[in-house]
């Protein structure tokens, strides 16, 4: 038997104003396994991870996690704010803005959800984000306040952030793209570690060398349809379209 | 005997009508604060139905001259069969007045509120009531401090026409010491003193909000 996929995306179909960005697009992620989703601005990649935690709501198909539909409870209705809620609690997301909250301190961002909404004790909650801030780097920041931080240590706060909630799955949406080339590397080095820690990821980039490294398969969007999806060595040396040839020799001649 | 000897010898009457101001103040600004915050919050997302009633609630109130909702809720509900003491329906004018004002100040300043943060919050799983209260409130009250000073400062001054419906805050005192004997121009001066004084008090609160929203990079806002 095989385990329970972290994600399971079934038949996805999405529009927006009639326009359709997302068709019939199928993925499984399993337990440990890190999947990068590649294509073109406008292709529906971060649309496609944006419904997996439901802040988008696709028309058709399901998405479930650890085996759990989300959005639609049982009785085939829609979810419950408290239950649409409790199964986010079980996606890590990290944006391409950061969005950290600017009125709270680097702990406290990091502490806010696990105390809120998990209901843990300050103590524990401050234990867990100790551990979390340290291993991106950022302990000795915990005291001071998003506007003092460069993008890629709000990045890493981020980061920090979203996995104090222990969740299941990571999703990155361009986690890099709103940095200063010099800071990229520094956000994805945090990444390139966890997921050498087995964490189970999904990620939308443009970092084409990364996405080699770090991924265990990648999956190529063209107008919201899965045209490739493929282990990283293969996607890269041998595409099997013309479509994705054309894209690698445009993002990354170099690879 | 000079005048400022007799306002002196009744120096109770001011600290009466002082204490009821401060009372009046406080406690309306606190419950039209939290008002303004409720509707704001009711404002949120997926309420369709709320929306049109709340808007009308506070275009009403801002239409209205403040003497005339007070005079209403005094002189006009007893008619309806609604009967209240002056400190209640003044302090109900009050709240809803000014709970109305601080609803679209706060508004206002949600319509531009950056939707990337409610992502997170909304990813990490958080409830409407919790992100509201937690993220999304806090910043509004840091950048909207000056527009809420101005108001309470507004609030407080509008203490004053509760003499008309007979409250007995400071202004009702001065008012009836100059009538008692005849030194307006003394009695007044004194309560100005007294409204700087709170206003003061405010101006220095918000000055401490200011120092906390600047500690985190609220200063420009």
């Amino acid at each position: 038997m095989p385990e329970t996929a972290a994600v399971s995306i079934r038949k996805l179909s999405k529009s927006f104003d009639g326009t359709e960005v997302l068709r019939d697009v199928s993925l499984e992620v399993q337990p440990g396994e890190v999947v990068s989703i590649l294509g073109s601005s406008g292709s529906g990649k971060s649309t496609l991870l944006r419904c997996i935690n439901w802040l988008e709501q696709p028309e058709h198909g399901d998405i479930r996690i650890d085996g759990d539909r989300i959005g639609v409870s049982d009785s085939g209705k829609a979810m419950s704010r408290r239950e649409l809620a409790g199964m986010r609690a079980r996606l890590g997301m990290v944006f391409q803005g950061f969005n950290l909250w600017p009125h709270l301190s680097v702990l406290r961002n990091v502490t806010e959800a696990p105390i809120h909404v998990q209901g843990l004790s300050k103590a524990e909650a401050d234990e867990r984000a100790m551990v979390l801030l340290e291993k991106v780097g950022m302990a000795d920041k915990r005291e001071q306040y998003p506007y003092t931080l460069s993008g890629g240590q709000k990045q890493r706060v981020a980061i920090a952030r979203a996995l104090a909630m222990q969740p299941k799955v990571m999703l990155f949406d361009e986690p890099t793209s709103a940095l200063d080339p010099e800071l990229v590397g520094e956000v994805l080095g945090v990444i390139k570690d966890l997921s050498k820690e087995g964490y189970t990821m999904v990620l939308v980039t443009h970092e084409m060398e990364f996405a080699r490294a770090v991924s265990d398969q990648v999956v190529f969007l063209d107008k919201g349809i899965i045209i490739e999806k493929s282990h990283p060595n293969e996607f890269f040396v041998n595409p099997k379209t013309d479509r994705v040839r054309r894209f690698l020799e445009l993002e990354a001649p170099a690879v | 005997m000079s005048n400022w000897d007799i306002l002196w010898s009744s120096y109770d009457v001011f600290l009466n009508g002082f204490y009821n101001t401060l009372k009046l103040f406080g406690l309306s600004a606190v419950l039209a604060f939290i008002l303004g915050s409720g509707i704001v919050f009711l404002l949120e997302g997926s309420r369709p139905r709320l929306k049109i009633p709340l808007r009308i609630f506070i275009d009403a109130m801002r239409m209205l001259p403040f003497l005339i909702l007070a005079y209403l809720l005094y002189y006009g509900l007893p008619s309806a069969g609604i009967r209240m003491s002056a400190w209640t329906a003044g302090i109900i004018a009050l709240v809803i007045y000014h709970g109305a004002y601080f609803a679209e100040i706060l508004r206002g300043c949600r319509a531009t509120f950056a939707q990337g943060q409610v992502e997170a919050a909304i990813a990490q799983g958080f409830s409407q009531p919790k992100m509201f209260m937690r993220i999304i409130l806090p910043q509004l009250i840091l950048k909207t401090r000056g527009l809420l000073g101005n108001q309470l400062i507004i609030l407080l001054k509008d203490t004053a026409f509760l003499v008309i419906i007979t409250v007995r805050e400071l202004t009702a005192a001065a008012s009836s010491l100059s009538s008692t004997y005849f030194i307006p121009m003394e009695a007044f001066i004194v309560v100005i003193g007294f409204y700087w004084l709170i206003s003061i008090g405010l101006e220095l609160f918000i000055k401490m909000i200011g120092r906390f929203g600047a500690k985190r990079g609220f200063e420009n806002a």
